[in-house]
């Protein structure tokens, strides 16, 4: 079993190979993440019964609380990748760790804007220094400074080991920063108006959540493999399978 | 840039390094060196891969380039002690040997920042003699120098050649030896 | 021909960068000038008023520490990258992550310290309290060496980079946040009167965190901007 994974996770990382394999999933992945994702939608949107309190302002966390995940999920991934790469000194995996950090900090800022929309009939204002909001705030300058230092080296070897050891040091550095953050917070403020996942969240609201939160995995993989065979493309553009698979 | 090289040296041979600018002279160097990585392929020192044992790579290999690696504020003496002082225990006559040997006892206590630029080459040069290494990674070590100094610079690899040391040197100069076995290289 | 130790060796070389700093000693004060320059900005920038100030104090002090650590790194690494001598540590028999580690000691001493000594200069002038002075000073002294050695991670990372000073700024201040937080904290409550150990104890927890893993880090990106 482990060796077979090993044997398949090395044929994974010949680019071409991964071309190829990365060509027939993408619209898998794309397909079944609009399936989910509009099924969730209605789900969240009309078969959910409006909050209480809320009203039906509560529903933008069907964005809100899939992105944030997502804003974290692929920032471990990142790092995960970057690892890999900066270990076993394979370039796909700098591939893919360079072409999580905009898809990331895309799911960042979707989950400020929403949370920030959320925010002004919540809290009558656009902005409160909450914890979850600032973190999220301090997560989109790690991502961002990961993509300022990778495009301020010109060699690209280079540029994918210095931004994986960014995104080690930075893995290492978000918990730190988001309890400290949370801490801070506690301190300065009562707690928070209200928090996701309560008991008193019912199925009917629940369950779109968490098929949303398929949904965007799912999302998040058709754009990154998009994306890495982008990298791929632009990274082996001199080499003999490049131009075999452009003819065809 | 290259592949498909496939050499060694043992005591008392010189590889010299030869080809055109850019043909990646100094990034071969520094691969050897263990500054940078190879793609593939690897450098074993005494049959040891260079990455997996460094210490003892380092100890036994001194790396010219082309930045000189002296601390402009400080004099030739104070450089050559604290490079040295790194690698072993060692004794001032050392140091003074080498700078002899050089011949810039003259300005060995001025700041390095006031010397010339081929002064400054052989200050770097005195370094390798002082530290006594068995292999000596030359970049362009001509470059700078008047006549008198190529001469001594090819003197010395002779006496480290003949000593039983080992030597890579890129150059696009001729290189005499009158010691040891010249092992050319030439990249293209 | 004998091997030096380790400790032979680290105090070599902050021997070395101690007599390089102090032959050009003005450039070092600098980041000093520019911690009491920033917390004179506050007062200027908002007003006067004592209340105000007294309650501005701890996030003035650690702000200014932040950025004045923060501009002082840009010396850590970027000499020794442009004249080759880190060329010369890195082929040096020692653990690479060992003489990062003191180089960056050396830095704090000269860059950090200051920053802790000067501070109650700084605090009175924004009217902390006196009882609050010592747990201030505690906290910078713990908070600093973290930020000098978040700081030499990204000042590994950039030692590369043509011109950099903004990137590592970029990079290095939101991997401060945690200390800058607890430190002010801890300011914060003392000058309240309260018992400040809590944040304190944070602080040392970082320090010891850092202390371990940033030299490796710091080691891993020198050797990648050496490549």
């Amino acid at each position: 079993m482990w060796k077979a994974f090993v044997r398949w996770f090395h044929r994974m990382a010949s680019p071409p190979h991964f071309y190829a394999a990365a060509s027939r999933w993408t619209p898998w992945f794309f397909w079944s993440a609009i399936i989910v994702i509009a099924i969730c939608a209605y789900g969240g949107l009309v078969l959910a019964p409006a909050d209480y309190q809320q009203g039906d302002g509560f529903r933008i966390i069907y964005a809100h609380v899939p992105s944030a995940w997502m804003s974290l999920f692929v920032y471990v991934n990142m790092a995960i990748a970057a690892a890999i790469g900066l270990i076993w000194r394979i370039k796909l995996a700098h591939a893919v760790a360079a072409s999580c950090a905009p898809i990331g900090a895309s799911f960042t800022f979707l989950a400020l804007a929403t949370g920030s929309i959320w925010g002004k009939p919540m809290w009558g204002t656009w902005w409160v220094w909450d914890a979850r909001l600032t973190s999220e705030l301090i997560l989109l300058f790690l991502y961002i400074g990961y993509m300022a230092l990778r495009s301020a080296m010109e060699e690209p070897s280079r540029a994918d080991r210095a931004s994986a050891v960014l995104a080690i040091v930075g893995v290492v550095n978000v918990p730190i920063i988001h309890y400290s953050v949370v801490w801070w917070n506690t301190l300065h403020q009562g707690p928070t108006v209200s928090k996701i996942g309560e008991p008193s969240i019912t199925w009917a609201m629940l369950w779109p959540m968490l098929g949303m939160m398929v949904g965007f995995m799912l999302f998040f993989g058709a754009i990154l493999l998009t994306r890495v065979r982008g990298e791929v493309l632009a990274r082996e553009r001199n080499s003999k399978w490049i131009k075999e698979v452009a003819v065809s | 840039m290259f592949s498909n090289l496939a050499f060694a040296i043992g005591e008392g041979d010189c590889l010299h390094v030869t080809g055109p600018n850019g043909c990646g002279k100094t990034s071969l160097l520094r691969v050897l060196s263990g500054m940078s990585l190879s793609e593939s392929g690897d450098v074993r020192w005494d049959g040891t891969r260079i990455d997996r044992d460094r210490g003892t790579f380092n100890q036994a290999v001194f790396y010219v380039g082309h930045r000189e690696g002296l601390k402009a504020h400080l004099s030739a003496v104070e450089n050559l002690q604290f490079d040295l002082g790194i690698r072993r225990s060692f004794d001032q006559a050392d140091i003074d040997a080498a700078l002899e040997r050089l011949a810039v006892t003259h300005c060995a206590h001025l700041p390095v920042r006031v010397l010339s630029a081929g002064q400054k080459r052989r200050v770097a040069l005195a370094r390798a003699v002082a530290a006594k290494s068995r292999l000596w990674i030359l970049d362009e070590p001509f470059t700078n120098l008047d006549v008198a100094g190529r001469d001594l610079i090819s003197h010395l690899l002779d006496d480290h050649l003949s000593g039983g040391g080992l030597a890579v040197v890129a150059a696009h100069h001729d290189l005499p030896l009158r010691a040891g076995r010249r092992v050319p290289l030439e990249i293209s | 021909m004998e091997n030096v130790g380790i400790f032979t060796a680290a105090a070599r070389l902050v021997e070395r960068d101690l007599k390089v700093i102090f032959r050009h000693v003005s450039e070092a004060l600098n980041p000093l000038v520019f911690f009491v320059v920033v917390a004179t900005l506050f007062p200027l920038a908002t007003s006067p008023d004592a209340a105000l100030l007294r309650d501005m104090a701890p996030g003035v002090v650690w702000v200014a520490a932040l950025l004045s650590s923060t501009l002082a790194l840009d010396s850590l690494f970027k000499a020794d990258m442009d004249d080759g001598t880190m060329e010369q540590l890195a082929l040096s028999p020692q653990p690479l992550a060992w003489l990062l580690l003191a180089k960056i000691v050396t830095h704090w001493v000269v860059s950090g310290l200051p920053l802790v000594l000067i501070a109650p200069l700084v605090a009175r002038g924004f009217f902390l309290p006196t009882e609050a002075i010592l747990p201030m000073m505690l906290a910078l002294a713990l908070g600093t060496p973290t930020l000098s050695l978040i700081g030499a991670v990204g000042a590994a990372l950039t030692a590369g980079v043509r011109r950099g000073g903004a990137l590592l700024s970029l990079l290095v201040l939101p991997l401060s946040l945690p200390t800058m937080i607890f430190g002010a904290r801890a300011t914060d409550l003392a000058g309240l009167g309260e018992d400040p150990s809590g944040p304190l104890y944070l602080l040392a927890a970082l320090l010891f965190l850092t202390l371990s893993l940033a030299p490796l880090a710091a080691a891993a990106a020198i050797r990648i901007s050496l490549d």
